[in-house]
């Protein structure tokens, strides 16, 4: 049986990895939006993309102006936002290094390569550069991905991938609540006229723009776009699809130690409330009101999930 | 003309003629391009910095994590050296373990006046705190590191004794994996005894020193400070190697006088712990209590005979200096029989008489504090400057207790790859002795380090040493072995001994 | 004498702890000058307890307690019967031989004050016990007994350069100006039976011992300038506070705890006639 520390640190690591790999795709998709839109539009892509990042106060805190390089370097590589890329793969490092020997030789190399990638640049440059920099992260990032998936499947597997699957309801919860603001402003009806870019970035950062056509055949509507990112369970970024993940590793851990406790019974009834849920519920019942309150409720099976692996 | 120093390849042939036995390796030494050693040596290199077998050198950042240069000639032993050695060793660990047993209980030896009462009793060493304990099997050196050094074919000495935690076997373990990778064909000339024997070895003997109150598969952990500190590497190796839970002080909770762990399905009993943390931070009630690196209630654990410390606390004791200079005759008293192994010759500072001769010779001697280690503390009179000298005089005249004094030995070389070639550069050796309840047993191998700079006796890694592969050749087969073996391996070393 | 001793520890946490461990030094060892007839220790919350003896040869109690816990009473409770030996250890279990007590820690080490406030000692007397005599007189004339000082660790050159301290502190001078003339010297920790009357006491005592040649370990409690007679009973040595304390522990928690020691020594048939 792991250590709870262990756990504790894989699960960090997974929410890390995570986290850095999200705010690649969100910085990659937002160079795209920010190219397609007319000037200054550019200015609100970038202020969105800080929204999602939940990041906003604190970089109007710094006083700095909205421009997208001031943005870009802030997501990827100030050593002050302590969410940004270089930060998560900082943190991931360091949790690595203490638990090398709970990840294979290479997912550890995989964590190390990344930061090492990203550990003496100190801007990112153009557009351009911008993008080399997320493709070099990105391969990187799915390289970890690649290597965690070929460890052993035992707890130590698990608790990496429930870290990186808690990590990723909550990115996507706050990406879809945001950029909906930013679409269909207060009063505007769900289904009305579609801004082909702003959903073309939502789907990008999500990696779901193939997805959505393979699973809706008929166009393009943001009743589909919000089905898609909170219901589908075949999407992997989806909400459903997270929210399964989370119950199923908790199984597979369960099945390991031999209990189940707190943790397992939030995340099976959140599992079962959410397969019966459609979408016109979701929608008459309010977007945003929903996601907060998913937002709200994947924090507390986190706090639930330290407690019951006795992280502290 | 003979050369100065003994070389363990040349012997005194200053590289004219190599030692009877040593033909083969001297070949190929000779016949590897210098630039493919080289390029080997690289990989070799870049493979240890990918992997983060590092160190971190105190007082730089965590940033500056380093790694050990590493040579690619071998330092080789002979079947026949190596028995003799071995012997030594094991006898000397044997009663380096009877006399910790007996100064933390009968105290026979302090009675008989073989060593000095006040020498072991006043010894900031000696740990009145386990005053009483008897470790299971009467092990508290577990893992001993021996350091040795030579001097000729024959002459080989202690150095010191390292019954705390030694490091350094996973230099043994990786340099050998790193020479197997790149060097196959020594290992074809030669039949080598392997190293890899070491963890289960290690392994083995940690489960035979479990309580008595422990399962027959008991629970052992390596106790590591933190990812912080400078051997972290080799203890995660370790614990990987070993596939047991490598943990912090903050994992360990003790209750009712047991050591747990915790885990994430609850508390798991802890029956044997490789700790790689100082006795002075071992249990914050006992020890330091400002240590935040302790476990609070261990040592009463270990008191009730509920858990086995490897190695035992109290063991610092064995590693000091001027004890030391009393092996020979600790050695004689606890078997009956005389070291194998000598000493190097030691003036004891705390003695009037030697004391004279060390402060008149200071400048031909080596001084170091009976407690110092890693090469800290330490004067070597040829190389110091006079107001060094002046320095270490005033100090061992303020302190006669707290230091001995050593002649400066020619230390033997091993042909090395420098900037210039494959020069001679000075070696010393640290052979890892491990003692359970089956024995004693010295894994065949062992860390070499050596001195990287020309003419230079200090092969410390935070001064600039660097190590190098051991190989321990397999004796010779008999007669009936040597007929039954594949007649075209034999033509072929025939082949490549005679070109 | 026959004395009945109570001694409560009382901690509080300002946040509930998860977890505790303590290392209670507490319990009293028979020897010629005093007996244990009888002697508990008592825990107010579920607690697991474990005796021991370490390598001194002191008994020592382990107590284990679980969370949450935002306060524990310890109450050290017994009779012994004491006898006036003058201060002489006799029959005692002494599993260290005396010259371990030579080494200096870093709560009794000597300094140079120290030091040549020994040297004069040893000039002025030659007769190894009347120079201990000596040496506790002159503590007691030098270092002011303030019992409202916070019994905090304070090293022997600390307390000795302040001239003043508590009696702990009087115990490690004695030790460290004994030793650095060549005298083994040891840490003891106790309870008195206070003559005056004064039964309610805020702490428990400490006073020294010093191996001399001719009569083995001898008491000498230079916060009274006396040697122990049968108002003292003796629970523990070391070479200092720390390794005699009546208490060493850590909790798992945050917050900031507050201890409170009452202890209480009274004549056990004094009581009856109450």
């Amino acid at each position: 049986m792991m250590l709870a520390r262990t756990a504790s640190y894989l699960y960090w690591i997974g929410r890390y990895m995570e986290r850095a790999e999200f705010t690649a795709r969100l910085v990659e998709a937002t160079v795209r939006l920010d190219a397609l839109s007319a000037r200054p539009a550019g200015e609100g892509a970038w202020a969105s993309a800080l929204s999602v990042a939940s990041a906003k106060e604190d970089y109007e805190a710094t006083g700095e102006s909205i421009t997208p390089s001031n943005v870009a370097n802030y997501l990827t590589l100030s050593e002050s936002n302590s969410n940004s890329i270089r930060n998560c793969l900082y943190n991931a490092r360091m949790n690595a290094r203490a638990v090398r020997t709970a990840l294979t030789r290479e997912g550890w190399e995989s964590i190390n390569r990344a930061w090492l990638a990203l550990r003496d640049r100190s801007a990112t440059g153009g557009a351009q550069s911008t993008i080399n920099l997320v493709d070099e992260l990105k391969a990187e990032i799915r390289g970890f991905e690649g290597a965690m998936h070929r460890m052993l499947r035992q707890d130590k597997h698990w608790m990496l991938r429930l870290g990186a699957a808690i990590e990723r309801a909550d990115n996507t919860a706050r990406l879809i609540d945001v950029k909906y603001h930013l679409i269909l402003p207060e009063g505007e009806e769900i289904g009305g006229v579609i801004d082909r870019d702003q959903w073309g970035t939502i789907l990008q950062t999500v990696s779901a723009n193939t997805a959505f056509r393979w699973l809706y055949r008929d166009g393009l509507s943001p009743g589909r776009v919000v089905e898609m990112l909170t219901l589908r369970r075949e999407l992997p970024r989806s909400l459903a699809c997270c929210v399964e993940e989370v119950t199923e590793i908790l199984d597979e851990i369960g099945q390991e130690t031999g209990f189940q406790g707190e943790a397992d019974r939030m995340a099976r009834l959140r599992h079962k409330r959410l397969t019966g849920t459609k979408v016109g519920d979701i929608i008459r019942g309010g977007l945003h009101e929903f996601l907060q309150a998913f937002i709200t409720e994947n924090r507390l099976l986190s706090q639930a999930i330290s407690r019951q692996f006795r992280f502290d | 003309m003979a050369a100065k120093f003994f070389d363990e390849i040349w012997g005194y042939s200053r590289g004219r003629k190599p030692r009877p036995g040593f033909e083969e390796i001297a070949h190929w030494i000779r016949s590897t391009p210098k630039k493919e050693m080289r390029r080997r040596q690289d990989s070799a290199e870049a493979a240890f910095r990918q992997l983060g077998i590092t160190f971190n050198v105190y007082g730089e950042d965590e940033e500056a994590e380093r790694i050990i240069p590493f040579d690619i000639v071998p330092r080789v032993f002979a079947a026949d050296e190596w028995a003799r050695l071995s012997e030594g060793l094991e006898q000397r660990v044997n009663a380096l373990n009877a006399f910790l047993v007996d100064v933390y209980n009968d105290r026979k030896i302090l009675a008989d006046g073989v060593v000095p009462s006040d020498l072991v009793l006043g010894n900031p060493g000696f740990t009145p705190a386990v005053n009483g304990i008897r470790p299971p099997h009467g092990v508290f050196a577990h893992i001993a590191g021996i350091d040795m050094v030579r001097t000729g074919p024959d002459e080989f000495y202690v150095l010191e004794d390292n019954a705390r935690t030694p490091s350094g076997v996973s230099y043994m373990l990786e340099n050998r994996e790193a020479m197997l990778r790149l060097c196959p064909e020594l290992f074809e000339m030669f039949e080598v005894e392997p190293v890899d024997r070491y963890t289960d070895a290690l392994r083995e003997m940690m489960q035979s020193v479990a309580p008595e109150s422990a399962p027959k598969d008991p629970v052992c952990v390596i106790l590591t400070p933190g990812h912080f500190n400078s051997a972290f590497y080799e203890h995660s190796f370790l614990a990987d190697n070993l596939g047991i839970e490598l943990v912090e002080a903050a994992d360990l909770i003790v209750d009712d006088d047991i050591v747990w762990m915790r885990t994430i399905g609850g508390r798991k009993r802890v029956d044997v712990i490789y700790r790689r943390i100082d006795d002075d931070f071992l249990d914050p009630l006992v020890f330091r209590p400002d240590s935040m690196l302790g476990v609070p209630g261990l040592m009463a654990a270990y008191f009730a005979g509920n858990v086995t410390i490897i190695n035992a606390p109290g063991g610092g004791i064995a590693d000091d200096k001027a004890i030391y200079s009393y092996m020979p005759e600790i050695v004689k008293y606890y078997t009956g029989e005389e070291a194998k192994l000598p000493n190097v010759e030691t003036w004891r500072c705390r003695e009037p008489d030697a004391l004279k001769y060390v402060l008149e010779n200071m400048a031909d001697l080596v001084v170091k504090k009976v407690d110092g280690s890693g090469g800290y503390g330490m004067l070597v009179g040829p190389s110091a400057t006079s107001e060094e000298v002046d320095e270490f005089k005033k100090a061992v005249k303020a302190n006669p207790n707290g230091y001995i004094a050593q002649p400066t030995l020619a230390l033997s070389t091993v042909p090395t790859l420098g900037e210039k070639g494959v020069k001679g550069r000075h070696v010393d050796f640290r052979p890892f002795v491990l003692s359970g309840a089956n024995g004693v047993e010295t894994v065949k191998g062992g860390l070499t380090r050596v001195a990287l700079r020309e003419g230079s006796l200090v092969v410390n890694s935070s001064q600039g040493g660097g190590t190098k592969d051991s190989l321990v050749l397999r004796p010779p087969r008999d007669q009936k072995q040597s007929q039954s073996q594949d007649g075209r391996s034999q033509s072929q070393s025939q082949a490549k001994g005679g070109s | 004498m026959r004395l009945d001793i109570e001694h409560v520890t009382h901690y509080a946490f300002t946040e509930p702890q998860r977890r505790l461990v303590q290392l209670l030094r507490a319990t009293p060892s028979s020897f010629a000058a005093q007996h244990v007839v009888d002697w508990h220790i008592d825990v107010d919350c579920d607690a697991r307890i474990r005796p021991g003896r370490d390598g001194y040869g002191n008994h020592y109690t382990m107590l284990y307690v679980d969370g949450p816990v935002e306060a524990i009473e310890l109450t050290v409770s017994g009779e012994v019967l004491t006898d006036n030996r003058h201060g002489m250890i006799e029959d005692a279990n002494e599993p260290l031989p005396p010259p371990v007590f030579l080494r200096s820690t870093g709560l009794s080490q000597a300094d140079d004050a120290i030091r040549s406030f020994a040297r004069d000692v040893e000039n002025a007397e030659s007769d190894p016990l009347k120079r201990m005599h000596l040496l506790m007189e002159r503590l007691l004339n030098e270092i002011r007994f303030e019992p409202t000082l916070d019994a905090v660790e304070r090293d022997a050159a600390t307390a000795f350069a302040a001239n003043r301290g508590v009696c702990q502190d009087h115990a490690h001078i004695f030790c460290a100006a004994a030793r650095a003339i060549g005298t083994p010297a040891r840490y003891i920790s106790g309870h008195l039976f206070r003559r005056d009357g004064a039964t309610e006491q805020e702490a428990s005592h400490a006073w020294a011992e010093a191996w001399l040649e001719d009569l083995g370990w001898v008491g000498f409690d230079p916060a009274n300038g006396i040697s122990p007679d049968d108002a003292y009973v003796r629970i523990a040595c070391g070479l200092d506070y720390r390794e005699a304390a009546p208490v060493a522990g850590r909790r798992l928690g945050g917050g900031d705890e507050r201890m409170r020691v009452d202890v209480r020594v009274t004549e056990a048939h004094m009581q009856h006639q109450q």
